[in-house]
């Protein structure tokens, strides 16, 4: 079937609606229940696949009826997955194995008993916690790019209409001039969120107002930042909130062609996309003429082979038309000069995810979310030393003290808090001073770390920060293209420095240095990957110079996690 | 090899010789070692012709070559296991392009290997935050029990170790993915095992065989 | 992000350089515009060669950073300025200490991973890295560390590729890929060790690299040279069994004057012709004389295919590179050259059967001496149909630039030589030879001899200017006689592949096309001197060539005397057996790789 008009989308959601009706406590029709086992690549990995399959067959060998499972995308609570919730009883599940499964069912299911042992018990409290909005980890969330993300079958396009999807879409070709479109993206104050934070309206109003026939939109989600992985649990989790918003973004800008840029090694959300990308076609919401009027938008994959600076965007146009994914000098900057030299539009995956509900909700709504510079919520991967590590969603503006200690649970095995490092290789540490600074995209510039793409790595007293800039620095050090100078000299050489000094072999003339080239390299590198790469150093210079003062005078020194073993990536690629 | 150099370090703002001196008498080991060159030899290995065939209706069946030299390069690899140098030539050859292009790309992108890898993949995740919590010593505990280093392979052929960028399971962290299966939370002393589950798996399949 | 402006008249823009105020036109560089204003910014990876359609604009040194001013909102940045475009009310500053020290650390992070070999180095104070750091001030080399260590590839005979000394500019590139279209480099690796290099890191010798040599001439350091041969000419000249001739192409007496700090375009033909004599050399012969030669047997051939329909269009084939790259790239149409023998090695050719027999010489005992200006004739000299029964045509070929380095070894102030002639018999020769230095010479040398032979009248207009100009591609209709001949001009492989390209799908109706693998011809070629950039030093080479023919008494290449003599005498009728013997060769198709 093909959707021709906003009213037979408006039917197929009435439609739709029992599909979900348990989940969102839309009336009971007797013993129904909805299990729904997280499908994300995190809960994959310890075996929520066998979970589901041990739940079918108990469930088909007790003749259960009206019990349906539903594999949802990433809950967001990584370190107590595989997670299972139970619906319309809201029982959130945390660390099922498939050994779990008999007593989910003989427990929960026939008797109607919770399953205490596999609860979340609440480590503060020292209690169990049966809801998810009883939890502290899901408490000062509030979802709107990660809404659908745990709640609907990814792989089900009827769910994701039922919950209102695709009806942006409608709206904007229907009922909006494509300026209507971008000013209600401009009115929401929303921001790129891949990192940088340029305003989404005007580039979208930029790349509109280019003189051409041919116009391209681009999706970023080559997430290469390490230990951030919100971009892959969309795409995983809500992949058609992605396709709408392309298509929305399409329209405004007057392209008829989309290109998903994606890494191979995220094989599950490439097969999710895949799967949306077709159904969508199936129900016309992408190719010719959708909503019956005439525009007509579609999306092909393009796939990553494994660079990080291909997330800077000129790398990526050029790693989209098959080349080496070195970056270009802007301007011309992409929305003049982009793919195979058209105006092109490239947006974050979490930046497109915000755009359909911006566009039902209104520009209002979402600009009372957020700072007065920086609007709506932000995702955030917490992870390194802390306990409760996994996805979050926060509105901006709210304290790193609260993501930490609130929501993320603090430091494990009592260990004191020491920094926290946001923006992942680009950013820098924020120490305990700044954890009470209402975080937006300026105020993490300010105290020289960055937004980033929403990486937050959490440091107890053991680490060494020294130790954490050169483990940034060999990440750049091997991710850089070479491309300029001082991005493939001068990372070589920070790193090299880096190294002497934990080792021992430093001079106080060589900190000076060090701080010299960290700031050349910032100042003069070709592109975002290398001109941000001294960030780490010059912010854990900052904060704990004495550290690398204690390297280099030789007294007793903190001991220092990991050790440098030098590797030679062309000769011994393989 | 390692050099021992004699490092001079001026201060710029002071320029004593004393401090010059100091330097010179203070040798520091630097890094200089030979690097191995990446010059691809004709592998001599022939691949079965349907191997070719299957790339070659692959590409054919494309929409448009232009641009799509990145993800015929998958295809290839998929089909070939690496890219072998006739691989990437008769790629270059099929669409029209100088055989340089093709190699600089190969050379770019770290998915792109043109060594065959051993049997099995240990893929040790050097995320961040598999980084605080250990995984480099993880990697070090392979490295050791296998007895190379990473990007290597071992002399029968069964392991390689990769070191790769954040695989997103950060909640089990430290990772080790050996093929597709997923080994979180991992600890030095895990190493042995995991390694042995698939010595072990080899040799019963070896002992099948003699049967 | 600035929108364009769709303007079709170009607007000026008030900018400031440092303290001076600038009206400048819209769409030019900060680099551009500093230079109108007298100010100086050092660059190093950026090549603008407009009339070749060759930009390298990486962007990648960041040796040209200038300080971009923005005091309202305190966010001064440092951009480079060979891409920089200038803004209305821009203001920028090149002299901030800022701006020095992101530059002089550029070039210093480059040294640090260099061979720092300059005393023995074959660009020593040609290089240009070596001059920034001294322009820089560069006292220092703080970050000792890993470096790139790779061996040299000496594989040909031709090109010599140290990817150690490689600082990632992409020129070479830029010139093999665009302009040459030869695609025989691409960058390599990633990172700290990437470099530029060919297909798999080949060695030089297995790809289809054309030795056209146009990477040497714009690579800034020495990571691509030519392959060094004089050593073997001094052996060769101080053993004293051998008759050493030497021989010299049209394009080197217009260059060679600036090795010694002469002004380009001097001709110093007298000058070159006693250093060689001085240098030891027994006979000094021209090449041009194989250049008339050519002309007799490409005149004869092209008449030849025009009356017995043969294969049309016919292509010159003076240029090896040029050979090799249609070879490589278009076996398919390898039958559609001429099959005459270079002019050079015709010479040698000639110097070991007429000329030997003539002074009574055992051919084995000659050794014959190229001097070029290009890189190619190296592997050219060395192919295997030109050497077959291990008898060179031609022995050592040497580059304009070797030639320089071994008057400058043999200790000749070059500059006080008095002017002496060429050696006879094979140093007579005429003004349509001479033009063969530059792109259009050889058709129309040609055409001067074929007009006559096919008329049978006097041609008294000599200078075919339809023919002449800097363009790529030409095409111009001579009238001979009631026939219009549709030429062809094609210098630079890209501007070639234009045309062969046409030729293969049928396209082309020419009846001769030259082609030059250099653009601009021999007199740009990768053995002369380095232009470093400078496009004008080629555009008087060009007028000192015109020049040269002008002041020939004798400027058709069938009134050559000796030539005349030589065909009465020894090689019969052009185009004739013993000329197909001994003047002709054949190609093979190549691989490409």
């Amino acid at each position: 079937m093909q959707i021709k008009s906003l009213d037979e989308l408006y039917e197929l959601r009435q439609e739709s609606t029992g599909k979900i009706a348990l989940r969102l406590h839309m009336g009971t029709s007797g013993n129904a229940k909805t299990i729904m086992v997280c499908g994300g690549t995190g809960c994959l990995a310890s075996d929520s696949d066998k979970v589901i399959k041990n739940l079918e067959l108990i469930i088909k060998a007790r003749k259960l009826e009206g019990t349906s499972i539903v594999r949802t995308g990433c809950f967001g609570f990584c370190e107590q997955g595989p997670i299972v919730k139970i619906e319309p009883d809201n029982v959130f599940y945390v660390r099922v194995g498939p050994k779990d499964a008999k007593d989910l069912v003989d427990e929960h299911l026939m008797k109607g008993n919770r399953v205490e042992r596999l609860l979340y018990e609440d480590p503060q409290k020292n209690e169990k916690v049966h809801t998810q909005e009883e939890m502290s980890f899901y408490k000062k969330q509030s979802r709107v790019a990660l809404r659908n993300c745990g709640l609907i079958n990814p792989e089900d396009i009827y769910e994701y209409i039922a919950l209102g999807g695709y009806e942006a879409l409608g709206k904007a070709l229907t009922q909006m001039s494509r300026d209507q479109v971008i000013d209600i993206v401009k009115k929401s104050g929303l921001r790129g969120r891949g990192g940088g934070g340029f305003p989404t309206g005007l580039k979208w109003e930029i790349t509109k107002s280019q003189q051409s026939n041919v116009k391209f939109i681009i999706c970023n989600a080559d997430e290469g930042d390490p230990g951030a992985f919100m971009d892959r649990s969309i795409l995983e989790g809500d992949p058609h909130s992605v396709i709408e918003a392309m298509a929305i973004g399409a329209y405004a800008i007057g392209a008829n062609k989309g290109i998903v840029y994606i890494r191979a090694e995220y094989p599950l959300a490439i097969e999710r996309l895949n799967t949306a990308l077709r159904q969508a076609r199936e129900l016309g919401l992408l190719g010719k003429n959708i909503f019956g009027t005439d525009f007509s938008f579609d999306i092909t994959l393009k796939y990553g082979a494994g660079a990080f600076v291909c997330g800077e965007e000129t790398a990526l146009i050029n790693s989209c038309e098959g080349k080496r994914g070195e970056p270009n000098y802007k301007p011309p900057y992409p929305a003049e000069e982009g793919y195979w030299g058209h105006p092109t539009c490239v947006n974050n995956v979490e930046t497109f995810a915000n755009i359909p509900v911006i566009m039902t909700k209104g520009a209002e709504w979402f600009a009372t979310m957020g700072t007065e510079k920086s609007k709506g919520t932000k995702v955030f991967a917490l992870a390194g030393k802390i306990n409760n590590v996994g996805l979050v969603e926060v509105p901006m503006g709210i304290t790193l003290r609260e993501i930490i200690f609130d929501i993320g649970g603090g430091i494990p095995n009592g260990k004191k808090f020491k920094a926290v490092q946001t923006g992942g290789p680009s950013g820098g540490v924020i120490t305990e001073q700044g954890l009470d600074t209402p975080i937006d995209y300026d105020s993490l510039l300010e105290r020289g770390s960055m937004m980033g793409s929403g990486g937050m790595i959490v440091m107890d007293e053991d680490d060494n920060m020294v130790n954490i800039a050169k483990f940034y620095l060999e990440f750049t050090m091997d991710e850089a293209c070479g491309r300029c100078g001082p991005g493939r000299i001068g990372t070589k050489r920070l790193f090299e420095m880096l190294h002497n000094i934990t080792a021992g072999k430093a001079t106080m003339a060589d900190l000076d240095a060090l701080k010299q080239l960290a700031y050349m390299i910032k100042d003069s590198a070709l592109c975002g990957l290398c001109q941000t790469a001294p960030n780490p150093v010059i912010s854990t210079m900052k904060h704990f110079w004495h550290e690398y003062v204690a390297f280099v005078k030789d007294v007793d020194h903190p001991r220092g996690e990991g050790r440098y073993t030098p590797k030679n990536k062309i000769g011994m690629k393989s | 090899m390692q050099k021992v150099r004699i490092k001079f370090h001026i201060e710029r703002k002071n320029y004593s010789w004393q401090i010059i001196y100091k330097y010179f008498e203070k040798l520091v080991n630097v890094m200089t070692k030979p690097q191995d060159i990446d010059v691809m030899k004709p592998t001599g290995q022939e691949f079965p012709k349907e191997k070719y065939d299957e790339l070659e209706a692959f590409i054919n069946n494309l929409e448009t070559t232009k641009g799509a030299l990145i993800e015929i390069l998958h295809k290839a690899q998929e089909i070939f296991r690496y890219l072998p140098r006739d691989v990437q030539l008769f790629i270059a050859r099929k669409l029209g392009i100088p055989g340089a292009e093709v190699f600089g790309v190969v050379s770019f992108y770290s998915y792109f290997t043109t060594k065959p890898g051993g049997k099995h993949t240990v893929s040790v995740c050097m995320g961040t935050a598999c980084f605080v919590r250990g995984a480099d010593k993880v990697i070090e505990k392979f490295k050791e029990v296998l007895g190379i280093e990473s990007n290597e392979t071992t002399e029968d052929g069964l392991f390689t170790i990769k070191d790769v960028r954040c695989i997103g399971a950060c909640g089990l962290a430290p990772v080790v993915m050996v093929d597709g299966k997923v080994y979180g939370r991992v600890k030095v002393e895990d190493v042995d095992g995991i390694i042995n589950t698939y010595r072990k798996q080899e040799e019963q399949n070896a002992d099948k065989v003699l049967r | 992000m600035e929108q364009d402006n769709q303007c079709e008249n170009k607007k000026t823009l008030n900018i400031q350089i440092n303290d001076q105020k600038l009206t400048v036109p819209e769409g030019i560089t900060v680099l551009e515009a500093s230079h109108e204003a007298g100010v100086k910014i050092p660059t190093l990876c950026h090549l603008d060669l407009h009339d070749l359609q060759m930009y390298n604009k990486t962007a990648s040194c960041r040796v040209c950073m200038v300080e971009l001013l923005d005091p309202k909102n305190n966010r001064n940045k440092l951009v480079p300025s060979c891409v920089t475009k200038v803004q209305d009310g821009m203001a920028v500053r090149t002299d901030t200490i800022r701006a020095i020290t992101a530059r002089r650390m550029a070039v210093e992070l480059m040294l640090s991973n260099h061979p720092n070999e300059c005393f023995t180095c074959p660009k020593n104070l040609e290089c240009e890295l070596q001059s920034l750091a001294e322009e820089l001030n560069v006292r220092q080399i703080r970050w000792e560390g890993e470096r790139m260590v790779y061996p040299k590839d000496m594989s040909s005979d031709a090109i010599v590729k140290d990817a150690n000394k490689c600082i990632y500019c992409r020129r070479c590139e830029t010139g093999c890929n665009e302009v040459q279209t030869c695609g025989i480099l691409s960058g390599i690796g990633r990172g700290f060790n990437a470099f530029v290099g060919p297909f798999a890191n080949i060695p030089m010798v297995e790809s289809s690299c054309t030795y056209c040599g146009q990477c040497v001439q714009v690579c800034p350091t020495a990571a691509l040279t030519e392959a060094f041969h004089t050593d073997k000419v001094w052996e060769a000249i101080n053993d004293p069994d051998k008759h050493v001739i030497v021989q010299t192409a049209p394009a080197i007496r217009v260059a060679l004057g600036e090795l010694f700090g002469m002004e380009a375009g001097t001709i110093v033909t007298g000058k070159m012709v006693t250093a060689l004599k001085r240098m030891g050399f027994d006979e000094v012969f021209d090449t041009n004389f194989g250049a008339d030669l050519t002309i007799m047997e490409e005149a004869s051939e092209l008449i030849y295919r025009l009356k017995n329909n043969k294969t049309l269009p016919i292509l010159t084939n003076c240029c090896p590179a040029w050979v090799k790259f249609i070879e490589h790239q278009f076996p398919e149409l390898i039958h559609v050259p001429s099959t005459c023998k270079s002019p050079h090695i015709m010479l040698g050719t000639i110097a070991k059967t007429y000329y030997a027999e003539k002074k009574g010489l055992d051919p084995d005992n000659i050794v014959v001496v190229s001097v070029m200006p290009c890189i190619a004739k190296k592997a050219e000299a060395k192919r295997a149909e030109l050497t077959k029964d291990e008898h060179n045509n031609v022995d050592i070929v040497i580059t304009t630039r070797e030639l320089g380095a071994m008057i400058k070894e043999a200790g000749i102030e070059f500059e006080r030589l008095p002017d002496s002639e060429f050696d006879n018999p094979l140093g007579e020769t005429t003004g349509a030879s001479v033009i063969f230095g530059t792109a259009g010479g050889v058709i129309e040398a040609a055409l001067r001899t074929a007009h006559e032979w096919m008329t049978g009248e006097k041609l008294e207009k000599v200078e075919f200017e339809e023919l002449r100009g800097m363009e790529g591609v030409r095409r111009a209709t001579v009238k001979i006689g009631d026939q219009e001949l549709k030429i062809g001009i094609a210098s630079g492989l890209g501007n070639a592949r234009e045309i062969l390209e046409d030729i293969r799908d049928g396209k082309a109706d020419y009846h001769a096309i030259e082609i030059m693998a250099c653009p601009g011809g021999c007199i740009a070629g990768g053995g002369q001197p380095y232009h470093h950039g400078n496009h004008e030093v080629v555009k008087k080479r060009r007028e000192a060539i015109y020049e040269e023919d002008r002041r020939k008494k004798v400027r058709k290449s069938h009134e050559n005397k000796e030539i005349l003599e030589l065909y009465k005498k020894y090689l019969g009728d052009p185009f004739g057996d013993m000329a197909h013997e001994l003047l002709h060769t054949h190609f093979e198709e190549r691989e490409r790789i």
